[in-house]
């Protein structure tokens, strides 16, 4: 099944749809020099139309909502439907951002308790709730330290990286003038110590990690980390996105991070919205704050209030005060679960990865000795001999009604499988995964040419992503139009 | 679970952690039910004020717009709402052409070759578009002209300032130095700008000319195609999406086609299955951080996607027709409300003969007072300036009003007579 485009539905002929006169007189007119010469070729379709056309695109979506999703490093837990109708309270909804604050006690109360709720899980001193999304949170955090060692007179010009990280890290510390080093892992799979302190040196102004790094392994090494590269005058970034194995159980702050990032939309359940919006925010240490995106959120015995008031901060990373809508269905998260329902949806979600990867021990391969934390990666390398690639696995999954495990990622496993279970899916699920792995593979070996033939089920067979990139066709454009894509 | 694993808890899986860092208790308050949650947040958001839409008339970057029922319909759809980035294409066909759509749309409206799949809000999406600039010309400033959204630039210096770039203003700062002109089109105030000519300023220097223009009003004002623009950018918010305190927005980019390489973010491509069915997939992923790592033309990796579909169904509900309509709406109410306002006696045009769009400063005697009466009555009156402009006297009494299609005629009438008395 496939859907034309909403511009090959259009219809020429259909009257506009009904809105209201402008109902005032004025003899104004827009002058001719700013006027729009040939109208934009947007599609006319009626409202059935409309709706059957994206109801249609929606059943061609694989989503959280129906089926497993175990995209590594994702975290696709469910999304409580609760929250969605409190973000869409008219109270949150329809608050204008340049309202008087007398006017939005309510929404800056809940910015306040989040932020403290944050801090508490994280062991942050404060947070700024800013950032639009993870890598957004991760230059906010980057930004923050380069502005502390040049308030201390330091110009520090080297941000270290493990290479088995993401690649939102190297991406962020580039966006934002640093040269960035790799640190190698071991053959533990986590960070070389040895490597680390070969490359450690005045010149470095923080070193990025995430913990439980992206393998699912838990940087055991973690304090002895710190103090090296405090030892140097660099800061530790926390990178949030496998948060979701630690809540309650240990935090990031105690650990020695000097400042964290995290993933609303990963930890803290609210949707993914097939690719944003999300929300980032960013906790730093005592150290830190003066350099915190402005404006922060102030308390004053009952009354909250906007503070613009600081000199020191890096500034705004984005206008206004962040992804309010997508802060509120947090919130309801975090006290929906309380401090009990976080910690047990760690400990959940630990158990459910470990489960998982027992299960699937004898189809893939395990390259790093378990226990895991709340993800692990496998690999699909056994199965090259047979001409079969993760690829052909996570094509295989789709046909089985499966979303695919995160594939090729992190770099340093050769066909790599990485799986996230999250702590919301029930051991039955779990199990009718592991059974479809198992078969999988061994179809991979009795008739590998199925497997590359993935999948037949789906409103499309497997897309040709090399042509796509060629030759790019990136808009629709109507026939015979002399404007070819580029 | 812990039987087939052969443990008897969950903290012996836990061996990897120092028990230095483990944490006795985590210090929140115990968990809630759905009735007790929903009642706690209720209460937060019965300490609002929320303004009838009709009755709101300040802007300054959002702005009340009738949102067509349809928009939430769509966008409600779990299978959108709850999916992820659409990394395994055959499984996510509905978002990828969704998407497609979305950058023909912004395409159309723009007047440019390509636009990418979403960004998070105006103001980074100009911070990207200065930053494309400044990689395609290899030079290192760019040139603010007119009355930028204070905040937009506030961001624009924040990214500057850590990428290493500077951020000049004004016509007689462009030079051979120069790389992108940077021109709100409606500027900060309402006010047009001679975009042209900025246009043609830039190039004659060898700068990209990037415009930052407001989606509805390209219903009835020229695209930044049509004046030569390389770059446009946009905040997105008023196709379809609630103000919501100021966020999730949606932030927009397109350009010319040689510039297609240096874009930030996810772009969807039309391609094919070995039987010949169309279908879509993300692609040139090589600019890109996952693949190009520190040699990305941005971080950016979660988007604004699940807004940018409720761009895409807007403005298929309003069509080529009905944009203009509400552009045009928009325009007649907002010039009328000025003729009116400027009528009243201590109330006049801040920039006199300047065209706007649907937004427009006047100056006023008792600006917080008059604010305070228009609220007594339930409006959410004008955006005073003066805040962001401390070292600027002659904009302390100058108050920024909007019209769009929400605000009827009543709601005009019941603001010019609340602001007459005297």
């Amino acid at each position: 099944m496939t859907e034309p485009l909403s511009f090959e539905k259009s219809r020429a002929a259909l009257d506009p749809p009904r809105l209201p006169e402008a109902g005032v007189s004025t003899p104004a007119d827009l002058p001719k020099r700013w006027r729009r010469r040939h109208p934009p070729r947007l599609p006319r379709l009626s409202e059935p139309e409309i709706l059957r056309h994206y109801h249609r695109l929606a059943s061609m979506n694989y989503s959280a909502s129906e089926r497993f999703y175990p995209l590594g490093s994702c975290t696709m837990k469910y999304n409580p439907v609760l929250n969605e109708q409190l973000a869409r309270l008219p109270g949150f909804a329809d608050l204008h951002p340049y309202q008087d604050e007398e006017t939005v006690q309510g929404a800056l109360e809940l910015m306040w308790r989040l932020e403290r709720a944050l801090c508490a899980i994280t062991g942050m001193d404060r947070m700024a709730l800013q950032p639009a999304a993870g890598a957004h949170g991760e230059w906010t955090a980057l930004r923050i330290v380069q502005a502390y060692h040049r308030a201390r007179g330091e110009e520090r010009d080297q941000v270290l990286v493990p290479d088995s990280a993401h690649g939102t890290n190297p991406a962020s510390a580039a966006l934002c003038g640093f040269t960035v080093v790799e640190v190698r892992s071991g053959a533990d799979g986590r960070v070389d110590v040895g490597d680390l302190r070969g490359k450690l040196s005045e010149r470095v102004a923080a070193l990025m990690l995430t913990n439980p790094n992206t393998l699912g392994l838990f940087e055991r090494d973690i304090l002895d980390i710190a103090e090296l590269v405090h030892g140097v005058g660099a800061k530790l970034y926390y990178d949030g996105a496998n948060l979701n194995a630690l809540m309650g159980i240990c935090r990031p702050g105690d650990m020695g991070f000097d400042a964290v990032h995290l993933n609303l939309h990963k930890t803290f359940a609210t949707p993914h919205g097939g690719g944003g919006p999300g929300a980032g925010p960013v906790g730093v240490r005592a150290e830190l704050v003066p350099f915190l995106p402005r404006p922060t959120v102030e308390r004053d015995g009952d009354r909250f209030f906007f503070d613009h008031d600081r000199p020191a901060s890096i500034g705004r990373v984005r206008s206004f005060y962040g992804n309010f809508g997508v802060l509120v269905r947090a919130f309801a998260y975090i006290v929906a679960m309380g401090g009990d329902g976080l910690t047990q949806a760690s400990l959940d979600a630990v158990l459910a990865a470990n489960y998982l990867r027992a299960r699937l021990a004898g189809a893939l391969d395990l390259p790093h000795p378990g226990p895991c934390m709340h993800e692990f990666v496998a690999s699909a390398r056994s199965l090259t001999s047979h001409g079969v690639r993760a690829v052909d696995l996570a094509k295989g999954l789709l046909d089985r009604g499966f979303y695919a495990p995160t594939v090729y990622f992190p770099l340093i496993v050769p066909e790599a499988v990485m799986i996230e279970p999250t702590e919301t899916e029930t051991r039955a699920t779990l199990d009718a995964f592991a059974d479809a792995v198992h078969d999988l593979v061994r179809t991979a070996r009795e008739r590998p040419e199925d497997l590359r033939a993935r999948p037949a089920h789906l409103p499309v067979g497997r897309l040709d992503e090399v042509a796509a990139a060629r030759r790019p066709v990136l808009r629709w454009t109507p026939a015979g139009a002399d404007d070819a894509p580029p | 679970m812990l039987r087939a694993l052969g443990v008897d808890s969950v903290e012996e899986l836990l061996v990897d952690l120092p028990t230095a860092v483990r944490l006795e208790r985590l210090d929140l308050p115990p968990g809630l039910s759905e009735l007790e949650t929903a009642a706690s947040l209720r209460r937060l958001a019965a300490r609002n004020l929320v303004y009838e839409d009709r009755l709101c008339f300040r802007g300054g970057g959002v702005y009340r717009r009738f949102i067509p029922a349809a928009v939430q319909a769509v966008i409600s759809r779990p299978e959108f709402a709850t999916a992820y980035t659409p990394y395994q294409a055959e499984a996510s066909q509905g978002t990828l052409q969704a998407i497609f759509e979305f950058q023909t749309l912004i395409a159309e409206l723009t007047a440019l070759d390509v636009a990418n799949a979403s960004l998070y809000d105006g103001a980074t999406a100009l911070a990207e578009a200065a930053m494309m600039a400044v990689v395609h010309t290899g030079r290192s400033e760019v040139v603010v002209v007119g009355h930028l959204h204070p905040e937009y630039e506030e961001v624009l210096r924040c990214y500057a300032a850590g990428r290493g770039f500077v951020v000049g203003s004004g016509l007689e700062r462009i030079s051979e130095r120069t790389a992108a002109v940077l021109v709100q089109q409606p500027n900060f105030f309402g006010l047009l700008e001679d975009v042209e000519e900025v246009t043609e300023l830039a190039h004659r220097r060898g700068a990209l000319a990037v415009a930052c223009v407001d989606p509805i009003s390209l219903g009835l004002l020229a695209p930044p195609g049509e004046y030569g623009a390389d770059i446009a950018v946009g905040e997105g918010q008023q196709l379809g999406l609630p103000p919501s305190f100021g966020g999730p927005h949606l932030g927009f980019v397109a350009c010319r086609r040689e510039l297609v390489r240096r874009l930030p973010g996810r772009l969807v491509g039309q391609t094919s299955d070995p039987r010949g069915r169309r279908g879509f997939v993300l692609t040139l992923t090589a600019r890109e951080q996952h693949i190009r790592r520190e040699r990305a033309t941005s971080n950016i990796c979660t988007n604004h996607s699940l807004c940018a579909l409720a761009a895409s169904v807007y403005l298929t509900y309003l069509g080529p027709e009905g944009l203009r309509r509400v552009a045009e709406v928009s325009f007649q109410r907002a010039h009328a409300l000025a003729e009116r306002l400027c009528a009243l006696p201590g109330i006049e045009a801040a920039f006199p003969g300047r065209p706007f769009f649907n937004e427009f400063p006047v100056r006023m005697f008792h600006v917080e007072q008059r604010l305070r009466r228009l609220d007594e009555a339930g409006i959410l009156g004008g955006l005073p300036v003066a805040r962001w402009y401390p070292r600027r006297p002659e904009l302390r009494d100058v108050v920024l009003f909007c019209c769009t299609e929400v605000n009827d005629p009543a709601a005009l009438d019941l603001l010019v007579e609340v602001m007459s008395r005297a």
